[in-house]
């Protein structure tokens, strides 16, 4: 009986070991963030696009109202994909979208606009993309449904028909 | 005169220095412990990507708030999640990974027991 212990816990301990290895081979390594997300929104002062003048983060989002955030920049090559869905949510009279133009050269950005369309009630600057990680975020373009100041639904990525579809359903 | 000017701008850099480099040291420690999200495998401290490049940023600002590194890592948490740091605390997702180790070494001394002191 003795001697049949020591195989015998061998052989748990590796399958617990197996278990625990096999279990985190299913899981991802790339970072997936929970996009569900129902935050508040970050409180932050920013300076607005044309006029550089500083502006509190309370004062650009109000009740009872639904915002898209975007974060965009003019090197970044999906924000050019997405941009003429966000030209025609802006027809939408229930969303104001807002913009935040991420370490981006000001003259390029304007030419952006210029060359696309502005869908934007309002744009501001984040320089050095700290503001952006007050947001969460982690790269462009991503965006933020927000509605009572809360963060609604988070979306990673050049917006799709398939997601305007899904903000068109929120906002009705 | 000349001494004493030299004496008042050493006794002046002096002590900034020294706090210069202890925020420095925390700086990197901290980011050392941060994974940088959109290059997976390297640390804040490691990465030159534009997230790291801000997220070091951030880092400073906070720490010139006065904020400690446990509010610091705090912080980015409550952003991204406990996949930001490389160093998660004891929670329901990490217990196996923290309890694994004792368990195995509780249940090999057992078997070391059982085996060799007890059989003398």
């Amino acid at each position: 009986m003795k001697n049949k212990i020591l195989p015998f816990s061998v052989i748990i301990i590796f399958g617990i070991i197996f278990f625990i290895f096999y279990k985190g081979l299913e899981d991802s390594k790339i970072y997936t963030p929970d996009v569900n997300i129902k935050k508040e929104i970050p409180v932050f002062n920013i300076k607005e696009f044309f006029s550089g003048e500083n502006v509190k983060s309370s004062g650009i989002f109000e009740l009872d109202k639904f915002y898209l955030l975007n974060i965009w920049s003019s090197w970044c090559v999906p924000c050019r994909q997405e941009h003429p869905l966000l030209m025609n949510l802006n027809l939408e009279n229930k969303l104001n979208i807002i913009g935040m133009n991420y370490k981006d050269n000001l003259k390029n950005a304007e030419n952006f606009l210029k060359e696309l369309g502005n869908p934007y009630k309002e744009i501001f600057i984040d320089l050095d993309g700290t503001i952006a990680i007050e947001w969460g975020a982690y790269g462009v373009p991503e965006s933020f449904l927000i509605y009572n100041n809360e963060i609604i639904k988070k979306y990673i990525g050049p917006l799709n028909q398939e997601l305007v579809d899904e903000i068109n359903l929120f906002i009705k | 005169m000349k001494y004493l000017k030299f004496l008042l701008i050493v006794i002046i850099l002096f002590p900034l220095s020294s706090v210069n480099a202890e925020e420095n040291d925390k700086r990197n420690k901290i980011t050392k412990n941060l994974r940088c999200l959109i290059c997976q495998g390297q640390s804040v401290y490691d990465s030159d990507s534009e997230f790291a490049n801000s997220l070091k940023i951030v880092v400073d600002k906070k720490l010139q708030e006065g904020l400690s590194e446990d509010q610091i890592y705090e912080y980015f948490k409550n952003k991204y999640g406990e996949w930001i740091l490389y160093d998660p605390g004891l929670n329901k997702n990490t217990y196996i990974l923290w309890l694994l180790p004792i368990l195995i070494f509780l249940i090999g001394g057992a078997i070391i027991y059982k085996s060799f002191i007890v059989k003398k």
